[in-house]
């Protein structure tokens, strides 16, 4: 299993490498550049522009500022945001804990509801609650990420039971523990619900069909003939061997999960990564940019890699391969 | 000895071609038939764009921001459009009783050319009267019409989807064929690269590369812009799958005599391989068309897509960020509406395909 682990982990690396070194030649050939901007303003010099650009090293080649932001990050530096003018490191790390957290509590809800839609659907087939869950799949799969979450804000507005936008109340700091807690799910739970529902139809459907598959198999058969109960048979011996599947799109389905909250994050003003990006894109700050893209891609290997653990930990067949 | 050999009761039927029976399987899904049905409408109604349409997509009514729908009222055997008035205030409009124009069919309004081409100005319904405007799905905040601005949207939101999956799926083809079919040195790079695009979640990517375009550009560019983006990140998925089925056809008997008989590896890869691929690759590519929908619905409302004044259900929606303007207006939210009807539709028969395809179940 520590082998599994170590080689698991070896992997991640050259990814990382990869990713960040192509983000960083995506950011070399946007055409200008921060200092475009601040070099239309007259009153500042352009010897000062110059040596901004010379302490950053934006003057050199994007590889040799790709090996001087490696230093950097190693040393736990990511580098200086341009536009907010303070260290990148605490801005990216705050926004990172933000979009782990909804996207967690998306994770969470999603498969949640998913799981057991998805069993109910594969044992009663063909009933009403088969129907309805393929009808909620179709809707869930075509509904855009935008509508919902617009439809969420108008949600909001109207009856006005939810914060609209931001992670905290303007007043959060005045706030007891205990208040600044409900502080953080009311702002967090309409965003999460949002994303949650975006995800939850694939989950339902991969559910069903593989609960579906097992429940054909022959040793569902044999217990049955021994005269296991129904219930027994389907809890204990279909859906041990059902959820093995499932657990590999675990990482896929963090992929799309980690892309819904990009978007959420912009319609709900939820002060993520994805919301980040945006700012830092339009400001044309270019260091944000490449730490925001490798740190969602961070978040997606190390949520591959949980699920790799689950499934390795479920499955002894793949640890020992 | 009798030699008259046993007449069949019933003459048997001539077996049917792969596709005639994949087509009576399909016809047989009701879902995937209503999928259809509703695709090939909406793609009537986008190519119909401009004479469908009533008004023109920035044709400004400075009278009526933000105005309802105003719907057509049957009268005797006519319908007649009832008119509003603005009361002061903020575009809060009331119904005037009484005042009413009949609908027309086939008038005269707006100059346009139909499929870029034909210069025409009659459209298919209005009042031919600016004062009794017919806005079925109300107007936007600079007084547009909102199903026009919907329909002439539809032609960039239907079309991006086909020329997307056209360039990502002659990628992904060629590129997985050939990793799987050489094998090797040759299948690591390729494969190693794939995994690097996939290990990035989508929109961080997209942003990353738009980043390498200009921030202010006409919507013709972005319009490629959006396609060229995504074709980069949407062949390596496919490129994968194919790669895989590419090895296990390696191995088949037609591919070894198509080498013994000395093909040349690019027409053993296009003619014999590919080929069999094309039932999958037609049920991913359906359902694949909504991403690209999709992608331009998100570039548009982030600001970095279709730019004002052209006509994007990702640019309409924009507008319905403000909580203000969603909670009063709600009709601004159409565009996404008609964009969950069309990625129903594809989804549907996507999900169709795919049953008629596989010929196990």
């Amino acid at each position: 299993m520590l082998n599994f682990v170590l080689k698991r982990l070896l992997h991640m690396i050259p990814l990382l490498v990869g990713v960040s070194l192509l983000t960083f030649l995506l950011m070399s050939l946007s055409p200008g550049d921060y200092f475009t901007a601040l070099s239309q303003n007259p009153q500042i010099s352009p010897e000062t522009i110059a040596r901004l650009k010379a302490q950053f090293h934006l003057d050199r080649p994007w590889y040799v500022q790709y090996f001087f932001w490696v230093k950097n990050v190693l040393s736990g530096d990511l580098g200086y945001s341009m536009a907010y003018k303070i260290p990148a490191t605490s801005l990216i790390l705050a926004r990172l804990w933000n979009t782990f957290l909804l996207s967690f509590f998306a994770l969470i809800l999603a498969w949640a509801v998913a799981i057991p839609l998805g069993i109910s659907a594969a044992v009663r087939k063909n009933s009403w609650v088969d129907h309805a869950c393929s009808l909620i799949a179709f809707a869930g799969l075509s509904i855009p990420d935008i509508l919902l979450a617009l439809l969420a804000l108008w949600f909001a507005a109207a009856t006005g039971w939810f914060p609209v936008g931001g992670a905290a109340s303007p007043i959060h700091d005045l706030m007891s523990p205990g208040e600044q807690f409900w502080d953080y799910v009311k702002h967090l739970i309409l965003p999460a619900i949002v994303l949650a529902a975006a995800d939850l139809a694939g989950i339902m459907r991969q559910m069903r069909g593989n609960l579906l598959d097992t429940l054909r198999a022959e040793y569902v058969v044999a217990a049955r003939a021994r005269g296991l109960s129904p219930r027994w048979v389907i809890y204990k011996h279909a859906l041990r061997n059902a959820i093995n599947p499932l657990l590999t799109i675990f990482g896929y389905s963090l992929a799309g999960l980690l892309s819904g909250a990009f978007i959420v994050e912009n319609i709900m003003a939820w002060p993520g990564l994805g919301r980040l990006t945006m700012e830092a894109f339009f400001q044309k700050d270019s260091y944000v940019v490449v730490d925001c893209v490798v740190m969602a891609t961070g978040l997606l290997v190390v949520g591959n890699f949980v699920a790799d653990l689950l499934l390795a930990w479920s499955d002894p067949r793949i640890r020992l391969k | 000895m009798d030699t008259a050999t046993p007449q069949p009761a019933v003459e048997a039927l001539p077996p049917l071609s792969p596709g005639q029976i994949f087509w009576r399987r399909l016809r047989s899904r009701k879902i995937a038939m209503i999928g259809g049905v509703l695709l090939i409408g909406l793609y009537v109604l986008a190519i119909l764009a401009g004479f469908v349409s009533p008004y023109d997509y920035v044709r400004q009514d400075h009278a009526r921001f933000f105005h309802p729908p105003i719907w057509p009222e049957v009268s005797g055997f006519h319908l007649v459009v009832p008119r509003y008035e603005h009361l002061s205030g903020d575009c809060v409009y009331r119904r005037v009783a009484d005042d009413t124009r009949p609908l027309h069919f086939f008038v005269h309004g707006d100059a346009y050319r139909l499929l870029g081409l034909v210069p025409l100005s009659v459209h298919l319904f209005g009042t031919g009267d600016d004062a009794y405007p017919i806005y079925l799905l109300g107007t936007d905040q600079f007084g547009r019409d909102i199903l026009s601005r919907l329909l002439y949207g539809s032609e960039i939101s239907l079309s991006i989807g086909i020329v997307g999956i056209v360039i990502s799926f002659v990628l992904g083809l060629l590129i997985g064929g050939i990793s799987g079919y050489f094998g090797g040195m040759t299948d690591n790079v390729i494969m190693r690269w794939c995994e690097l695009i996939m290990s990035v979640p989508t929109l961080y990517m997209v942003i990353a590369l738009r980043n390498t375009f200009p921030a202010s550009i006409s919507s013709a560019q972005v319009y490629g812009i959006i396609i060229i983006i995504y074709s980069f990140i949407r062949w390596a998925g496919m490129a994968r799958v194919i790669r895989g089925m590419t090895l296990s056809l390696c191995e088949q008997p037609f591919v070894l005599a198509a080498r013994a008989m000395g093909q040349s590896h690019l027409k053993i890869i296009v003619r014999h391989i590919l080929p069999n691929t094309f039932s999958y690759v037609i049920v991913a590519a359906t359902l694949s068309v909504p991403y690209y929908i999709l992608g331009e619905v998100d570039l548009s409302y982030l600001g970095v897509g279709i730019q004002e004044p052209s006509a994007s259900w990702g640019l309409m929606l924009n507008a319905a960020q403000n909580t203000e303007y969603l909670k009063n207006y709600p009709w601004l939210l159409a565009p996404g509406v008609a964009i969950f009807i069309t990625v129903l539709a594809f989804n549907f028969l996507g999900d169709g395909l795919r049953d008629a395809a596989d010929t196990k179940a």
